[in-house]
């Protein structure tokens, strides 16, 4: 595959760069730079191989992409919100399968551990997972129950100084080549609790899903649990039910809803620029009023989703923002992307279906974005539960 | 070890250049700015792997600038450099910037000075050559490589059709160009750490400007391409003859 240069630069249209530190901004270009140095090069070969590109887990893990919010003590990078955003609109610009591999292990793998664990599995999971040692994956859905976690089958019984794991996850992104899984699973007093669980683990496999047409870079698979002895010490104590879980995954939804954007921002800027270079009927397309359309609109939306994940980052530094919110704007990012990016398709023609361009990835990947960290229907049931007071789940 | 490398701020290789004040001034709105790349990609990360390579190397940056260079001194910092000074002056005399980076090397003693071979905006070329002069130092421009052995510089550098290898005592000043190191990207704990390095402000000291600049032109627009059907090579070959004149 023809690896062009990568030029791309983000649409602000607004200035929202004036909300922006100096450090945010050079955050960017070195999130940027590396995308476009280690990612952008070899990632639709990947993608077209369905092969997960190994070498990212150290090259993020150095550059300071996994839990760049957890304290420097634990081998974090001690950073904000916003400079997190950032980090995952870059990464996603270059591929939602990248960005996926550091949501999991920054929001879903080290932020439990650091937020519902004890210092002494801070201290032996945090440092190898920030620097990208150790890959970690997180185990929550299960075969026949996705949307509905709290139903889960998935168990632990007490067994004196250990406890008997069984059941089965899937669709767990980095699986195949975790090292940790944070799983998620009910007690025998009904309560859903966090426990980590070790490769080599005795009766613990990680079987490969096959066959995605999205998210081809990452590696997905199951996590099966075959009564798998799991040492007490390894339960994370500091939380239970699912609220455990839920709090994850607004720390994952959040990155999402900046990691969209910047797979719609690639797309817009690729259309862009090939609207101005492609000539039909002796002109560039880009001339044409129904290409305009699809270029103003995207740049439109674009800048209300900057607008909306700036806003939602300044209220999670604050600590002020809810889970509603984040839902919100993760729904929105997701919905403008995935119109974007087939928008950007089409004004491409018989291009773009080709991996000469990054923009039908894109466009496939963000079929898995959407659906999962909560469906697109269950983030619009989330906002009418809060807005009406009313259930409409069950 | 102490090593004194030189940052400046030059536009992005993308920015769009116009002149103001009657084409004496570059217009500055909505440039993005960044390191001089011959300062980043090879005098600083060289300065960095001789300072990974020896710790107890002390290496310091210099830039002669307004405030507005002070995000650019930040990410040199998170790069590498233990400790920045800032010139405060906006001067763009060649002289008068070599007279304040001398100032600034005289005070601090050290044993080497890295600058690029040039800025990418100016393409000036000689800071370097003159910090030697008004300091009194050996000077090897365009250097592609950077060795210490036995407390002495192996410098090699780019000449007509081949390489020259010279070597050279400290103190020293060494102008850099491309093969001297790989860029680099600043990670996330460069970026945190260069939060809480030094970056101490200083007035210019006292010295002569010797040029200014009269006024910027830009190069005359490309003349736009005439084509030419393939069924009249009559008509390119008149047009190469009567109006380019080259056949
Ligand atoms: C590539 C990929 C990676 C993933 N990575 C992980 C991971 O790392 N860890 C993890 O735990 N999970 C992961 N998931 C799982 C993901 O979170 C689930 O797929 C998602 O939550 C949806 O669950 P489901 O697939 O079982 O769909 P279902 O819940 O069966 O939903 C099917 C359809 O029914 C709709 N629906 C469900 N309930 C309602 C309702 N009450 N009202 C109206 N409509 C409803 C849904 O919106 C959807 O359209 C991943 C998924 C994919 C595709």
């Amino acid at each position: 595959m023809a690896a062009k240069t990568d030029n791309f630069q983000s649409p602000d249209y607004f200035n929202v760069d004036e909300l922006l530190t100096e450090e945010h901004k050079l955050i960017r270009e070195s999130v940027r730079n590396y995308v476009k140095k280690e990612i952008s090069p070899i990632i639709e070969e990947y993608a077209q191989k369905a092969e997960f590109p190994q070498q990212i887990v150290k090259q993020l893990g150095d550059l300071g992409c996994f839990g760049p919010t957890v304290p420097e003590q634990y081998g974090g990078g001690g950073l904000d919100y916003i400079a997190y955003g950032l980090m995952m609109q870059e990464l996603e610009r270059g591929d939602s399968g990248v960005r996926s591999t550091a949501s999991v292990q920054g929001s879903l793998v080290m932020f439990p551990i650091y937020q519902y664990g004890n210092e002494e599995q801070r201290n032996k999971y945090l440092p190898k997972l920030a620097s990208g040692e150790w890959l970690g994956c997180f185990g929550l859905t299960e075969p026949n129950h996705g949307s509905d976690p709290s139903s889960m089958l998935t168990n632990i019984k007490d067994a004196g100084d250990h406890v008997i794991l069984n059941g089965a996850k899937m669709w767990i992104s980095n699986a195949p080549f975790a090292q940790v899984a944070v799983v998620w699973a009910r007690n025998e007093n009904d309560e859903i609790q966090g426990v980590i669980v070790e490769r080599g683990m005795e009766g613990f496999t990680t079987p490969t899903t096959h066959g995605k047409w999205s998210l081809r870079a990452s590696a997905t698979g199951e996590l099966v649990f075959d009564n798998v002895k799991v040492p007490k010490e390894n339960i994370l104590p500091n939380v239970k039910g699912l609220k455990g879980p839920l709090g994850c995954l607004t720390k994952a939804r959040y990155g999402i809803a900046w990691g969209a954007i910047g797979a719609a921002m690639d797309c817009y800027h690729i259309a862009l620029e090939y609207s101005k270079e492609r000539i039909q009927f002796g002109r560039p397309i880009g001339g044409f009023q129904l290409q305009q359309k699809k270029l103003a609109e995207m740049v439109t939306e674009i800048t209300k989703a900057q607008l909306l994940n700036w806003r939602l980052g300044v209220l999670m530094n604050e600590g002020k923002v809810t889970p509603q919110q984040v839902s919100m704007a993760k729904r929105n990012a997701c919905e403008v992307a995935t119109n974007i990016c087939r928008d950007a398709r089409q004004m491409l023609g018989g291009m773009g279906i080709t991996g000469e361009y990054p923009v039908m990835r894109h466009m496939m990947n963000l079929e898995s974005v959407i659906t999962y960290e909560g469906t697109h229907d269950i983030h619009l049931l989330i906002t009418g539960m809060d807005v009406t007071g009313l259930n409409a789940f069950k | 070890m102490k090593i004194l490398v030189c940052i400046s701020k030059t536009p992005d290789t993308t920015a769009k250049i116009a002149f103001s004040d009657n084409n004496t001034k570059f217009a500055e709105a909505g440039v993005q700015w960044i390191i001089n790349p011959y300062d980043e990609w090879y005098a600083l990360v060289r300065a960095i792997e001789l300072k990974e390579a020896d710790p107890s190397t002390v290496l310091h940056l210099v830039n002669v600038g307004g405030a507005d260079s002070e995000p650019i001194i930040r990410k040199a910092l998170a790069l590498g450099g233990d400790e920045a000074i800032r010139v405060n002056s906006d001067n763009a005399d060649s002289f008068n910037i070599a007279s304040q980076i001398a100032a600034i090397a005289k005070d601090g003693a050290y044993d080497l000075i890295f600058t690029g071979k040039e800025t990418i905006d100016y393409n000036g070329s000689s800071i370097g050559g003159m910090v030697a002069e008004l300091l009194d130092l050996p000077y090897i421009s365009h250097a592609v490589k950077f060795d210490l052995e036995g407390g002495k510089a192996v410098v090699v550098r780019e000449i007509e059709g081949g390489e020259e290898t010279d070597k050279a005592a400290l103190p020293l000043v060494v102008s850099c160009q491309k093969g001297m190191a790989e860029q680099r990207i600043p990670n996330m704990k460069g970026i945190m750490g260069a939060r809480t390095k030094p970056l101490k402000v200083t007035e210019p000291v006292a010295a002569e400007t010797l040029t200014a600049v009269a006024s910027f032109d830009l190069p005359p627009a490309k003349a736009g391409v005439k084509l030419v059907p393939a069924d009249n090579p009559e008509e390119l070959v008149r047009l190469l003859h009567e109006e380019a004149r080259v056949i």
